[in-house]
Formats: C-alpha cells, structure tokens, sequence
C-alpha cells in the first residue's frame, strides 16, 4: 500500500512538472521579490506600486488580521447579550433574540456580506450628497468618514498621570494584601486610588489642557480630505462577520449557560451570595468552561470566512494573493500553498492560545 | 326534597388567569422587566414596521420592466424577481428542456420524503432507490447526451439547480468520506493514521474559498496532459473533500462515545475489525451523531454559494448576474433580490435545523431508557 502511495505521489509531481513546462509557467518562491504594479486602496503598513509581493502578502495578511479582530470583538459582544437574552423570563425579549438567531444563522455568510456591499453600503448617495451626523462623520458610497484623532505634546502629561495612578494601584494592592496575610485586616484601596488617579490627571489637565484635536473631514470637490475614511469594503465585511458570527455565539453562550446546574445557583442562594456575585464566582465560571471550545472554533470560522472577502474585493490576503498576484504571476502551486500555510498557522495559533486559556479555566473549576 | 349542590367555585381574580396575569409574569414582573419590554417593544414595532412598509405597502408587484419599480418612495421590487424567477431556478438550462429539471426534483422528493420519515418501512429499498439509482437516473437527466435527450451542457445548469446539485453531491460523498477518515484516524496503523490526521486538519484549517481556487486552478495542473473536468466537477471534488474533513471529526465525536465493552463484546464473539465496525460500532455511532451531521449539512449547503467566486452561477450568483440587466437597474433591485435568495436559502436551512431536533428528541426517548 505505500508502495502504491509513493507511486501516485511520483506520478502527481510528474504531471505537475510536465504542465508547468508546457505552460512555461516559472517555479520557486522568486517572484515574491519582483514588483508588483499594482495598487491596494486600504493598506495599514506603506505601501505603493513599486512595493514586492512579498509586501502584498504582509498588507493582505495585516488586512485579514484587522477585520478577524476586530469582527471576533463585535461579535462576541452582540452574541453574548443576544445569548443572554435568549435566557431572559422577558417574553418579548426572549423571542426577539430567538427571532435574531434563527434568521441570521440559517442565511449564507456571502449573502450577508454581498447584501450589506451590494445592497446598502453602494447605495448610499455620492459624496456631494453623503449623508451627514452632526457635520462630522459622513456616510457615502465611498464610505464612511470619520474625524481623525490626533494626539499633541499635551498627551504626555496625561500619559505620566496614567502612569503614577497605575504604579500606586499596585502599590497599595500589594500593601493592602501583606496587611491582610499579617493580621487579617480587610481594607478597601480603591478610595485611596481613585482620590491619587483623580488628583494626578487634574495636575495634567492644569499643566497641558486639552490632548487632542480632531482633523474634522470637509468636502472638496468630489470627495473629502481629512479625517479617516473607512472604505464601504471593510464595513460591509465586518458587519457581516460580526453579526452572523453573534447568532452562533448566542447559542453557544446559552448552551453554557444552561449548562451549569439549577442547584449551583440555589446553593449559592444557601450561602448568602448575592445574585450578581453568584452569577460571578458560581455560574460564570462554570459556563466558561462548556462555552470556550467552541466558542474557539467559532473564532477560528470568523477567521477563515474573511477569506470571503474577495467578493466584494475587500484587500484580504485571498483577494490580493490568491487573486490578483496569482492572476499576474500564475504560479498557483506556490500561491495557494502559501495562502493555505498562512491560515493553518493562523488556526493551530488561535486554537493553542484558547486552549491555554480553557486549561486555566478548566483547573481553576477542579481546585474550588 | 333536593339534593344538595355544591355552589359552582369563584372565578379566580382575574390578574391571576389569561393575559393579564401572563404578561404579568412574563413581561412587567420588575421594574427592569418593564423597562426592557418597553425597549423591545419598541425596536419590534419600528422593525417590523420597516419591513411591512418596504415589502409590501411600498412594494410594486406588476410591471414588466425597471419603470415600475421607479416610485417616489419606493419599496421592494417584486415584477424583477417574477421576470426572473425561471433563471433564478434553472439558470440557462433550454427552456424545452426544463421538464427534465423538474423530473429530477420531483424523483428526489419521492425518495426523500419517506426516508426522512422515521415511522415508515422499507429504509434498505428506499436507500437503494437514493443512493444507488438515483444519482445515475439524475445525472442522466440533467446532462442528457443518450437516450435520446439533448446534451445541456453544465455551463449552462444554474441558479437552484446548481445550488441543489453541488450541496446534495457534497453531501452525499462527504459521508462515507467522513466516516473513512474518521476511522482511518483512529486505525492502530500508523500511516494511515498519519495520512488522515493530516487530511483532516489541513482542510479544516483552511478557508474553503482556497480550497476551491486550489481545485479549480491546480487539480488541471496534476493530471496528465489531455485529461481536464469539467469545472462544475472541479468544484464537486472541492467541496467534497472539504466537507468530508468536518464530517470526520463529528463522526469521530459519536465513535469516542462507544463505550470499549462494546469492542470486547464483538470481539468475543468473534467478529473481525469490518464486522465489528460495520454491525455493533457504526450503527450506534451514527444515531448519536445525527444532529451533527445535519448541522455539517446546514454548513454545507450555506457554503455552495461560494462556487459563485469561482465562476459558476449558483442560486445567489445568478441573482448577483442579473442585477447588471439594464431594463431592471433601479436602487431596490439588489436588495429585492438578496431578501429572495435569502428567503430561498433560508426556507432550506431552517427546515434542517428542525428536522435535527425532531430527529434528536425522537431518538433521544430509547437512549435515556437504556
């Protein structure tokens, strides 16, 4: 049998080899050094015509990261509180969450992502008519422009306040416990704290005054200048990772939720806890550990699915390697083993960082 | 002389019985509760509001072209989805030739529906009829060629036929696939063990939009010169193998519930490693992971929409293909369309969902008994 397996390995590779040559279609990994010629409109590092592909393959990867992470934020939020609604005694909320769950989850992710590209975000009026919030964020179909942040000299002071509150939090937090370990004296630092954190950013605010200003986006001509402007791609992605995502958080949570025994709760009830301090050190807790795996796995989809990016042309790594560099190069082998190697990274990092963290919760539960 | 009657009871007071005391209960028990349903209520009202206004108060349903869907306010944009409805279903299949489409849906539903039904018979005939028969009676109708049907060539199959073919083909390979993959990975044979284990975590770790670029730009390039697939087979292959990696791990789920006195019972009395598997092992692997492999299903029929990427016109693709038509380009045309393939898609994977949970409840009963 591995007889026969070597054999068709050879025969593959052989085929490989004699296509490529009749196509005259170059190999090796050469080409990420050549320029590329072509432009990215959302690039978070520099970039410009006459960058490499190997540049391509960094914008495209920082690209994908940028809208997992910031998709895999939204949507453990939205699905968390949509989770939690699903166990509310409210009726009505209850069946609004049930209502958001079973239309967002049975709808394919592409359609999501073409209907919110397609359907809204291309929709919205040009520029010159772009729909206005308080005259600084404007909505168009170039997208969104909101007003940029940016940080003066004054930031400093604010920055060394932030420092010494940080220093003696954990100065008096250390001190608070060695007192506790020598005689069992409880007491709170958080007033102490709070009055030096207070203290410490009015000195900054006498000293430097305002941090920031805003550069506040203006209309010239076509389009507008200043600000930050997001492109419609981006937001049509992420809100539809997010929000399909959410739907199958929502269950996962509930399901965890569910999970942890009526009677956990009532013997915390038994032991004079709270409900919101119960709900903390008792069920929480517990929960976490039937909802981490696969909530991971969900974080693990979110991640591929971005790979859908390329309908709508969003500047993904699939979109502007596996597309348009595959397009002008045409050494798919190299291409899409790369692509595939960068996701199976991407996948075996998140999975072992989340294990990480579901041992220490797992251990935490079997100490108590 | 009477007998005595006892005076009917008093009614209960009535904040305690029917709505009242229900939305009591359920809706203003606190404060917060108050709150909330006040919130929601409103959120629902202006939700449904929205929808009711833009699908059907402002919506057009008659007209021919994109004139009629051109009011001051405007809301969906139904004539485009009737103009288009035999395209959305049948993609450029010849309209003479449509009945042929027809004929394979319908054969399929026969099949179907008994076997989905627990409570009827004949499980091992109807099998026979689904898996054995018909695939050779569907491709033969579809892709014609002999018996005299026309040839239709497969780039001109589209819309829910498409859709249809790609999800029940991926389905109906990915099963066996799965389950070899998930016993080759827990074989006492190291490389085959090895092999599967790779298998399945490659494809899982990548995103299927690779996989099908990989299938339809490299598998041309590892066969000999000569030999080429069709690409809609291309994309068969692809999503096949994929859903077979996931398929393998939640059937892989159902055989590590096997408790091993169930291995040394067949070992004892003296069953071989395919007897074994194939009598006392798979039988009760498989009803454990029912609800699994429907929701593998669920996945994989939400994922053929991405064959569109690669350039053939499944349901959503042909919507996307027919918002360039110039005679129907008005601003509702594209949301028209995505809320009806939407709907489509919908309609599907809900129905699966809950036949998961019927299927899960119904075989649930004789397992908490054992």
């Amino acid at each position: 049998m591995l007889g026969a397996l070597v054999l068709a390995m050879v025969w593959l590779v052989a085929n490989v080899q004699s296509n490529l040559e009749r196509q005259n279609i170059n190999s090796g990994f050469g080409f990420l050094s050549e320029r590329a010629g072509f432009g990215i409109n959302q690039t978070l590092i520099e970039y410009s015509e006459d960058s490499s592909f190997a540049r391509v393959l960094t914008v495209g990867l920082l690209n994908t990261l940028l809208v997992s992470v910031l998709g895999i934020g939204l949507a453990t939020v939205l699905g968390f509180v949509l989770g939690v609604a699903r166990l509310s005694s409210n009726w009505l909320v209850n069946k609004a969450a049930m209502v958001y769950v079973e239309i967002f989850r049975n709808v394919p992710l592409l359609l999501h992502i073409m209907f919110w590209y397609f359907g809204v975000l291309r929709n919205l009026p040009s520029p010159r008519k772009a729909v206005s919030l308080g005259d600084a964020v404007f909505l168009s179909n170039r997208g969104i422009v909101v007003p940029a942040l940016e940080m003066t000299a004054a930031a400093w002071w604010y920055g060394a306040a932030l420092a010494v509150s940080t220093t003696a939090y954990f100065w008096l937090r250390r001190r608070a416990r060695l007192l506790r370990l020598a005689d069992g004296t409880a007491q709170s630092i958080w007033r102490p704290v709070s009055m030096i954190a207070m203290a410490s950013l009015a000195f900054a605010a006498l000293l430097g005054g305002v941090p920031f200003s805003f550069d506040i986006p203006a209309l010239k001509g076509f389009n507008f200048r200043g600000g930050i402007t997001v492109i419609p791609e981006f937001v049509a992605l992420l809100l539809a990772l997010s929000l399909y995502t959410a739907a199958f958080i929502a269950e996962i949570v509930r399901a965890g939720i569910q999970s942890v025994s009526k009677g956990q709760r009532e013997a915390a009830a038994a032991l004079g806890l709270p409900d919101n301090t119960a709900l903390r050190l008792v069920v929480i807790p517990q929960a976490l550990r039937v909802i981490i795996p696969p909530l991971t796995s969900q974080y693990l989809n979110l991640t591929k699915n971005s790979s859908l990016a390329v309908a709508i042309a969003y500047p993904d790594i699939v979109s502007v390697f596996a597309g348009t560099t595959l397009t002008q190069v045409g050494q798919a082998v190299e291409i899409i083993f790369i692509t595939m190697m960068i996701y199976l990274t991407l996948s075996l990092l998140t999975s072992f960082a989340m294990n990480r963290y579901n041992a220490r919760i797992a251990l935490v539960g079997q100490k108590s | 002389m009477s007998s005595w009657t006892p005076t009917a009871p008093r009614p209960a007071p009535s904040n305690t019985v029917g709505f009242v005391a229900w939305a009591r209960a359920n809706l203003f028990a606190t404060k917060l509760d108050t709150a909330l349903t006040l919130l929601a209520f409103t959120l629902v009202v202006y939700v449904v509001e929205a929808i009711f206004g833009w699908a059907i108060i402002d919506a057009s349903f008659t007209g021919d072209d994109r004139t009629a869907c051109l009011k001051e306010v405007q809301g969906a944009c139904w004539p485009f989805i009737e103009a288009k409805f035999g395209q959305f279903i049948y993609g450029r299949y010849p309209d003479a030739e449509r009945w042929r489409v027809d004929l394979v849906f319908l054969s399929g539903l026969i099949g179907l529906i008994p076997m989905l039904m627990p409570n009827v018979g004949f499980k091992r005939a109807n099998m026979i009829y689904l898996l054995g028969f018909y695939p050779i009676f569907a491709f033969i109708m579809l892709n014609g060629g002999m018996l005299g049907l026309a040839m239709v060539d497969t780039t001109d199959w589209g819309g829910l036929l498409v859709t249809l073919v790609v999800a029940i083909t991926g389905i109906v390979a990915s099963l066996p696939l799965g389950i070899l993959l998930a016993l080759g990975r827990r074989s006492d044979l190291p490389i085959v063990r090895a092999l599967c284990i790779g298998f399945i975590e490659i494809f899982r770790g990548v995103p299927l939009i690779t996989v099908l670029f990989m299938a339809s730009v490299m598998l041309p390039l590892f066969l000999p010169d000569g030999i080429n697939f069709d690409k809609l087979v291309r994309c068969l292959i692809g999503v096949a193998l994929f859903s077979s990696a996931y398929m393998a791990e939640v059937v892989r789920g159902g055989l590590q519930a096997i408790p091993k006195g169930q291995y040394e019972a067949a070992a004892a009395l003296g069953l071989g490693y395919w007897k074994t598997t194939h009598l006392i092992i798979l039988p009760q692997a498989l009803k454990l992971v029912i609800p699994g492999i429907v929701n593998t299903f669920i996945g994989l029929f939400k994922d053929t929409t991405l064959v569109l990427i690669v350039g053939l016109f499944d349901l959503l693709g042909i919507v996307q293909l027919h918002f360039t038509d110039a005679s129907w380009a008005t601003p509702e045309t594209h949301i028209t369309g995505y809320v009806f393939a939407g709907a489509v898609f919908w309609l599907f994977c809900f129905a699966m969902s809950r036949y998961s949970i019927f299927m899960e409840n119904h075989l649930s009963t004789d397992r908490t008994s054992s």
